[in-house]
């Protein structure tokens, strides 16, 4: 099947490549762009363990074609940190050992920030409502809630 | 393994249509992909052709008018109408629906159009829109219909729509006063699909003593949304009170026609109508009795 042009940009990052229509964006993520960090955890649709920014707002990238990502800005794991220097809200998960075996951790930075993105001081009903979708199987959720709550609660700024 | 395809992103309406039209019989559209993709990976659906409708800016739109009502374009997002203010204002039940629809992401991506076309009986969706009367725009290459959204399902995932056809837009009509749409459904897991679910939409008379009109309608209690029509006439042209309220809750758990399946037997499922039933009309019937909002 005849490959398309992909025009994307991913963590500030342009990129172009060719891609079967076929291939859905953690695809080009992980094993064109080498972006490992996303997570591909059911691959239904029903964990988000594989948690992307598409033009600002969470979507699984294991849901959409990578050619309905075409012309857009995607942000991964990788490109929380600015500069070498944690996000506050990686750097809240280490302090609050938000994370076991990690595999939903991406995911769950990913919705975080973009919960923080929007509301930056938001309930604890609100934070739970934002990570719903995230599925932690090794149910750590009561430490990535301490952590998401301290950065709402300004923890993490004077270190910005 | 998603099976190979020739992918076309169509731009305008116009171009949706041409493209159906060209490739009669061998295509599918996707919208946002949330439930086609599912069906795609496990070789349930492998068309020759892929319509990509989810960036025409024409369908994505929500736009309220005192005197016409709601219009609701098909490539909408369920987040963007969780979000709406004037969906907020005069349409609530529907940002509490969207609330409860499924995670975030999901929502972010997913359209309201892909959920009605998409056809599962235990969407949401469906029997809120329904006790809100609404009604859908169709098109083809050729001409526009539109139908009564409680006519547009026809079997488990199945809708009327005709090959070369596209759902454009869902409207609703302006809500009478005295009037209170409540919906909820039974899960197990939070914002899951419903094991069942039930909206109702009440309608009092002016002195606010009896009730005026009634919709019931039931979600994942049959291959497609329904409307427990004889518990409706129960309930029309009386007052509530207990008694009635029971036989409302046993003749709506009779109209259901559910199947048992891994989550729920059929005889479970009509006891979830029963009680979900009770449960809405009390909360239509005490809400719709409050002075205007
Ligand atoms: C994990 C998960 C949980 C979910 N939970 C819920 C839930 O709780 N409640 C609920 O109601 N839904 C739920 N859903 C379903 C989902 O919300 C909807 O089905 C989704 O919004 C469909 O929209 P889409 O744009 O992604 O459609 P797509 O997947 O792109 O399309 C679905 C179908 O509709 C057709 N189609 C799409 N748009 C049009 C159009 N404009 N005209 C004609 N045909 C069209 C497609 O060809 C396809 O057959 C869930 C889905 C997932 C993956
Ligand atoms: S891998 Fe995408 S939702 Fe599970
Ligand atoms: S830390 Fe293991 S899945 Fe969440």
């Amino acid at each position: 099947m005849e490959k398309q042009l992909l025009r994307i940009t991913v963590n500030n990052e342009y990129h172009e490549l060719y891609v079967k229509p076929k291939r859905l964006l953690v695809e080009v993520l992980r094993d064109e762009l080498e972006l490992t960090g996303t997570k591909r955890g059911c691959n239904t649709g029903a964990c988000c363990a594989c948690t992307v920014l598409l033009n600002g707002v969470t979507v699984k990238s294991c849901s959409i074609l990578a050619m309905q990502a075409d012309g857009t800005e995607v942000t991964t794991v990788e490109g929380l940190a600015e500069g070498g220097k944690l996000s506050p809200i990686q750097r809240s998960f280490l302090d609050h050992g938000a994370y076991q075996c990690g595999f939903c951790t991406s995911g769950m930075l990913i919705s975080a920030t973009a919960l923080i993105n929007e509301k930056p001081s938001p309930t604890k009903k609100q934070i739970k409502e934002a990570i719903h979708g995230n599925i932690c199987r090794c149910t750590g959720y009561n430490s990535i809630i301490r952590a998401i709550k301290a950065v709402a609660e300004g923890k993490y700024k004077e270190e910005e | 393994m998603i099976r190979d395809f020739v992918y076309s992103k169509a731009k305008t309406v116009k171009e949706a249509l041409d493209l159906l039209e060209e490739h009669k019989e061998n295509y599918k559209i996707i919208c946002g992909g949330q439930s086609l993709l599912i069906l795609m990976r496990q070789g349930l659906v492998a068309p020759a052709n892929l319509i990509d409708i989810k960036s025409i800016e024409e369908l994505s739109y929500i736009n309220f008018k005192p005197k016409d009502g709601l219009k609701i374009g098909a490539a909408t997002t369920h987040s963007d109408i969780e979000k709406s203010s004037s969906v907020k204002k005069h349409y609530p039940v529907l940002v509490s629906m969207e609330k409860n629809l499924a995670s975030v992401q999901t929502r972010n991506w997913g359209t309201i159009g892909g959920n009605l076309a998409h056809g599962d009986p235990a969407g949401d969706p469906g029997p809120v829109f329904i006790a809100l009367n609404a009604t859908v725009k169709i098109a083809n290459s050729e001409r526009e219909r539109s139908i009564p959204l409680e006519e547009f399902f026809i079997d488990y995932f199945e809708t009327v729509l005709e090959d070369g056809e596209l759902l454009l837009e869902v409207q609703f009509p302006v809500v009478p006063p005295r009037t209170a749409t409540v919906y909820e459904k039974f899960n197990i897991i939070k914002n899951d699909q419903g094991i069942v679910s039930v909206a109702v939409s009440i309608t009092m008379e002016k002195k606010g003593s009896s009730c005026k009109d009634a919709r019931i309608v039931l979600g994942a209690a049959a291959s497609i949304p329904i409307r427990a029509k004889k518990a409706e006439k129960l309930l029309i042209g009386q007052k509530l009170n207990n008694g009635l309220l029971e036989k409302i809750g046993k003749r709506a758990s009779k109209e259901a026609d559910p199947v048992a399946d891994i989550h729920a037997s059929e005889e479970y499922r009509r006891h979830l109508v029963e009680a979900l039933t009770k449960r809405m009309v009390r909360k239509a019937w005490d809400q719709a009795r409050k002075p205007a909002r």
